[in-house]
């Protein structure tokens, strides 16, 4: 039997709960049926009530906001519904500006980078060193033309949260819609929406040990949405198709799992590691922001080796993590948002993700800082660069 | 358990040959830079009379394919003719290894060009360069393009901060764009100088900060 994989990678996906399945499994097997209408037959009746259900429940998390929740196939689905969506909505009236932050997760990037190349200015707001974003900048970029701005609850990264209030609030003032992405922040940070003026927010379930393929977007009232797939009625008649309730269903039961004590552990985990790693390997930098983090993400770069080494390193020894380093990425391009933030590419290249979720224990942690004490040090004897400089 | 790299590959990353630096070596070179990813040094030492390669190192800031790669050469060049060795390409390494994969060309072919240049290096100081061609502009910048700008991870020729040079009577002056304060003005001063210093007919490198 293949040992068992010590999995710190949950910012990329979790491992599903065992509930979650068994939640999801009536809605495989027995009511099987579409989600009809009220006056359908009693299975589509069950079907639509599952639905229903999930999406009180997922709201209910949100602070029952008077909004709607749509069901899509997943974040990137739901931002580029929020982004497109309301430009389409707006058809250029009332203006052609867009603003992000540069170190957004690529659906909101790419969705951005698509409509500039169809002619809309946008703004790539620049972050501070932890990667937060300047307020008062935000406010000087804003202009009559601006539309939607997109800014993330928390790095997908370095796990910094920006201050949403602040950022809703300035939107309000200028009355611009915002949206959120908060896949690597929903339910591990509390988001109020009915305190928070957001108008658009993107969640996961694949994050939250809930089944992959299913997501929601968070839709305020009367914020302009144009139709996202066309077909019939479904989702509030934005988003045409057979409705997903096993998943629907497994992302309420996922997102019912989620507990504080949970999250306090993530933390205890994250605090555990990198005090650790700061102690015993030398020549370490904590990306993102020290406190303002969300509590299962440990950026750290080590300084004078490359990611892609320390990661495959530690694959061969079961442990799974993930780099900002260029040699990783399919795209073969260094992290943007370790760039972003104003870190050099030697920043990025030797930068790992470390990132928890419910089935790590302490264990977990004094296994790998072991492992990478000694990879670290291997990796550090061949490598060109000590104490900095090239000799 | 599947990784990205097949057994011969992982096999050298683990335990990579011939790896650190040798002392007052015959011929050395560093490629690449931290900024563009991937770096590698290689140190040699080398048979006076028979030419042959006596001791061969490498250094790498590099992936997988960029150690396992530094590791192979060494072992296909040790012992061989400077001759020989200068034939050793990325295709030979990678067959070597087993093959490795397309993407990684770039990361691979960093310590081909390393040997290549470790060899140069030596052939340079020793005054065994054939064709005594007099330095020209061309030259100096084929030369420049392995020098990389850290904030683009793209060399100074690529990235237009090659403003001016000047060749005359043994001295190459490189006038650079960047202001002289530049947080990485030291690092591309001392790597220019590192490039060009060895060319056969030049005595001394001027470098000059222009913006």
């Amino acid at each position: 039997m293949e040992k068992e994989t010590i999995y710190l990678d949950n910012a990329a996906s979790t491992r599903m709960d065992e509930r979650v399945l068994e939640a999801m499994k009536p809605y495989f097997f027995d009511i099987y049926a579409v989600a009809t209408s009220e006056f359908g037959y009693s299975l589509g009746i069950e079907a639509r009530e599952a639905l229903d259900n999930a999406r009180a429940k997922i709201l209910s998390v949100l602070g029952n906001p008077t909004g709607r929740l749509i069901f899509t196939s997943g974040s990137t689905e739901s931002s580029n519904i929020a982004i497109k969506g309301v430009v389409k909505k707006l058809s250029g009236k009332k203006g052609k500006h867009i603003i992000v932050s540069k170190i957004e997760d690529f659906p909101v990037l790419n969705s951005a980078k698509s409509l500039e190349r169809e002619g809309f200015k946008v703004t790539y707001l620049n972050t501070d060193k932890y990667g937060l974003i300047d307020l008062d900048k935000l406010n000087e970029v804003i202009d009559e033309e601006t539309i939607l701005i997109s800014i993330q609850h928390a790095n997908q990264e370095i796990g910094t949260i920006q201050d949403i209030k602040a950022i809703a609030e300035t939107c309000s003032k200028h009355n611009v819609i915002f949206h959120t992405d908060a896949t690597h922040s929903f339910m591990r940070v509390p988001i109020n929406l009915s305190e928070l003026g957001i108008d658009l927010l993107t969640v996961s379930a694949h994050t939250i040990h809930g089944p992959k393929g299913i997501g929601a977007l968070y839709v305020k009232e009367g914020v302009p949405l144009a139709k996202w797939i066309d077909g019939g009625f479904q989702e509030f008649d934005l988003r045409a198709g057979v409705e997903n309730i096993p998943g629907a269903v497994g992302f309420a039961k996922a997102v019912e799992l989620v507990t504080e004590e949970e999250n306090e552990q993530l933390k205890n985990l994250r605090d555990y590691l990198i005090g650790k790693i700061q102690n015993e390997i030398s020549d370490t930098v904590l990306n993102g922001h020290p406190e303002k983090r969300i509590p299962h993400n440990a950026n750290i770069t080590f300084h004078y080796v490359e990611g892609e080494s320390i990661t495959l390193h530690l694959d061969m020894r079961g442990f799974a993590v993930s780099t900002g380093s260029a040699c990783f990425s399919k795209s073969l391009e260094a992290s943007h948002v370790i760039l972003g933030i104003g870190g050099n590419h030697e920043r990025a290249h030797g930068s790992v993700r470390f990132s928890f979720g419910r089935f790590n224990k302490r264990d977990d942690v004094d296994k790998i800082v072991e492992a990478l004490k000694d990879i670290v040090k291997q990796l550090r004897v061949i490598s060109p660069l000590k104490g900095g400089k090239a000799r | 358990m599947k990784f990205p790299y097949n057994e011969k590959v992982l096999e050298h990353f683990r335990n990579p040959r011939n790896v650190g630096s040798i002392e007052n070596p015959d011929g050395k070179s560093t490629e690449g830079s931290p900024a563009c990813g991937d770096m590698v040094s290689v140190y040699i030492k080398v048979d006076d009379k028979t030419k042959k390669l006596k001791d061969i190192k490498f250094e790498s800031y590099g992936c997988a394919s960029n150690i396992a790669t530094g590791s192979i050469i060494t072992e296909l060049a040790k012992g061989k003719t400077l001759e020989e060795a200068k034939k050793i390409d990325w295709k030979e390494a990678s067959d070597a290894l087993g093959g490795l994969p397309k993407i990684k060309t770039h990361c691979s072919v960093l310590a081909v060009d390393g040997l290549r240049a470790a060899i140069q290096n030596y052939e340079e100081k020793h005054g065994l360069v054939k064709e005594k061609n007099p330095t020209t502009k061309e030259i100096v910048l084929k030369r420049l393009k392995h020098v990389m700008n850290p904030l683009a991870g793209l060399d100074l020729v690529r990235t237009n901060l090659i403003d001016n040079i000047k060749i005359e009577n043994g001295t190459v002056e490189v006038m650079v764009s960047l202001p002289g304060d530049h947080q990485f003005a030291n690092n591309i001063g001392e790597e220019i100088v590192e490039k060009l210093g060895s060319l056969w007919d030049v005595d001394r490198v001027v470098v000059k900060f222009t913006a």
